[in-house]
């Protein structure tokens, strides 16, 4: 048995260098002058490009999972897009093993997304033509390999992400969360290195979305894949990332590990609408009484300051979703987490 | 001739070509268009020899094929397409009617007229559809010519077909088909405009091929709109078989062609009915069929 961690240093990561992205009829046109510093303001209002991504340089080590994050529009999707060629920049690299993506055209590229990627989708994107197990085994199918040699492995994936005895069903027939999981298994049957996953969860109930961050920490645990994972979550981030990088209107604006960015966020986000009570939940003191008033660990910052406020009280017991007491929080901490850098998680 | 309430000559009739002009022009391109199709007669035979075998192949199948044989294959179609008991029944009552009113062998070369113009009307516009849906060029082209077609009425079409082609059966095919063809061509366009594209974005990044996408997802998922394509294509071929009998096809069209000329109220009625009849089976079978082909596509209840 090989190391894996041994094994990781030795895979290529990905790197991207230098990424523009202009969204427009003729992008060739404005890179130049992007570059020298034209704002995304003036290339929208003056020349009506969008500007997409700007300079994007950054390394996605082997083997582990990074968290790209960001608002609503800041150019994730854009960015993962580049990872396998569906999108095309306009200027700058993706290299992955020595060679740049960016440059690879027709039966090259789809030998490459065949071979080294898999991607899973916000709204799961399943063919709804096609049973479980059908899709499951979709990306072997276009690889040419043949049924009798694919369908095993679907059945273990399958079976790996929960879905046994659901072979045969439509993707009409499932729930949200088991839809993912057939998306997530169609992905992982691929058996490639990289895995893109563009909000995988965010279109999942929230107890479901738990869930399956802790089926995929699992995985990773034994595949130690190369994930590229989006998520608007701050939570979702911390949970899964081993490193995390923010994305702001088109524009890197930090790179860094959960505690660099909880610790020393590059800008004002509104913490008290990202970082959640569970986070700030102290373990009761030997002895005391768990205060009266209850707050739900999922709730943000902002909103069980209100609710404490508004009952008048200064420490408040956090439930988790079981409605199992978790710990305390004090009004104080509360506040210094608003203002000032959380303690670490 | 008009009044000209004192007009000069200029403003009171439109001036028009001189009527030897206007005869020469006639003329000369009536002429020149005779000569071609002389000149091309050999191809234009061979080219649609295999029409005309197909045509005569499946006219002898269904007329000369014993009754109760035909009445079963029907029935069998109708079941394996709507799946639908009462469209059976249906279906039955009503080539019964037809048998016993006398309609049965005209009805059977309609029918088998109605099923190669919708086989040849697939076979063309399923590709075009195909290449409309790729190329946004194309279908700029394309798209006011199916314009142009559909608004045309349906008896300027025999003209060109019977300059061409002549009279007979095989040209009445193929205005049919020109006439059934464009639903076909358009709803496989918008049917594969339409499917979602992020199951397209999916199997690119999947690395799927164009051909993959074509057949593995493109094609199934359009599969419903293009069924309705198929479904309008079979009404307009029998709405246009009628009218091509003025060219020499058979059938139930030209029965009703003779009522109208020689005012047969009750023939004419009758062999209206068959057409109507057979329609509305067409159209139950090919609809129900298409809405099972969606069953798998609906959109997920949650
Ligand atoms: N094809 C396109 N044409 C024009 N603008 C686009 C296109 N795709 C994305 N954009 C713009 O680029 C920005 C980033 O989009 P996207 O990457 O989808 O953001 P995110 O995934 O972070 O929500 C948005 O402002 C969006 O409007
Ligand atoms: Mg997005």
């Amino acid at each position: 048995m090989t190391d894996p961690l041994e094994d990781a240093r030795q895979r290529s990561g990905i790197e991207i260098r230098h990424l523009y992205k202009i969204f427009g009829t003729n992008p060739g046109r404005f890179i130049k002058r992007v570059k020298e510093g034209m704002t995304k303001e003036e290339l929208n209002d003056r020349h009506n490009h969008v500007l997409g991504l700007q300079d994007i340089n950054l390394s996605l080590p082997p083997g582990e999972i990074s968290v790209i994050m960001g608002l609503s529009g800041s150019g994730k999707s854009t960015l993962i897009r580049h990872i396998n060629g569906l999108i095309e920049p306009t200027a700058g690299e993706v290299l992955y093993e020595g060679r740049d993506v960016v440059a690879m055209k027709g039966a090259e590229l789809r030998e490459f997304r065949r071979t080294k990627t898999a991607m899973v989708f916000q709204k799961f994107a399943l063919l709804p033509h096609r049973t479980v197990l059908e899709n499951t085994l979709y990306g072997l199918d276009i690889r040419g390999v043949p049924r009798a040699e694919a369908e095993p492995v679907a059945r273990a994936w399958i079976e790996r992400v929960g879905l046994s005895g659901f072979e045969e069903n439509y993707p009409n027939q499932l729930s949200g969360g088991m839809q993912q999981r057939v998306g997530l298994a169609r992905a992982l049957a691929n058996d490639a290195d990289i895995l893109l996953m563009d909000e995988a969860f965010s279109a999942l109930d929230p107890l479901i979305r738990m869930d399956m961050q802790k089926v995929l920490l699992e995985l990773q645990q034994e595949l130690q894949k190369t994930i590229i994972f989006i998520t608007h979550d701050l939570d979702e981030a911390l949970r899964l990332g081993d490193s995390i990088a923010i994305l702001r209107d088109g524009k890197l604006e930090q790179v860094g590990t959960g505690q660099d960015i909880v610790l020393r966020p590059a800008n004002d986000v509104n913490r008290g609408r990202v970082i959640r009570a569970s986070r700030l939940a102290r373990p009761l003191a030997e002895g005391e009484a768990p205060p009266e008033f209850r707050v739900d660990g999922y709730r943000v910052l902002e909103r069980v300051a209100r609710e404490m406020a508004a009952a008048g009280v200064a420490q408040a017991t956090v439930l988790d979703r079981k409605g199992v007491a978790t710990g305390v929080i004090d009004s104080e901490a509360i506040l210094n987490a608003m203002v000032t850098p959380a303690e670490a998680p | 001739m008009a009044e000209c309430w004192g007009l000069p000559e200029l403003m009171c009739n439109f001036p028009q070509l001189s009527s030897g002009t206007l005869r020469a022009m006639r003329k000369g391109i009536d002429g020149g268009f005779r000569d071609i199709v002389r000149q091309w007669s050999d191809v234009i035979d061979a080219a649609t020899a295999p029409l005309q075998l197909f045509l005569n192949f499946l006219e002898d199948l269904f007329t000369g094929a014993p009754w109760p044989l035909v009445m079963i294959a029907v029935l069998a179609v109708v079941w394996a397409g709507s799946r639908q008991l009462k469209t059976v029944i249906g279906t039955a009552i009503a080539l019964v009617l037809i048998g016993v009113f006398g309609l049965w062998s005209d009805t059977m070369t309609t029918l088998a007229m109605v099923a190669v113009a919708t086989l040849v009307a697939i076979l063309i516009g399923l590709p075009l559809g195909i290449l409309m849906a790729r190329s946004n060029r194309f279908q700029a082209f394309l798209s006011p010519v199916l314009d142009v077609m559909q608004t045309l009425p349906s008896f300027v079409y025999l003209i060109p077909v019977v300059v061409i082609f002549g009279i007979g059966k095989v040209p009445g095919l193929i205005a049919v088909v020109i006439y059934a063809v464009p639903p076909m061509i358009r709803l496989t366009n918008l049917g594969i405009r339409l499917v979602d594209r992020e199951v397209i974005e999916a199997a690119d990044a999947f690395g799927a091929d164009p051909r993959q996408k074509l057949w593995g997802v493109q094609l199934p998922l359009s599969l419903p709109t293009i069924m309705t394509g198929v479904n309008q294509t079979i009404m307009m071929s029998l709405s246009m078989v009628v009218v091509a009998s003025m060219v020499g096809v058979g059938g139930l069209g030209k029965n009703v062609l003779q009522a109208i000329t020689n005012q047969y109220f009750t023939v004419g009625f009758l062999n209206g009915f068959a057409l109507v009849a057979i329609a509305i089976v067409f159209d139950r079978t090919s609809q129900a069929f298409g809405k099972r082909l969606q069953k798998h596509t609906e959109v997920a209840h949650d």
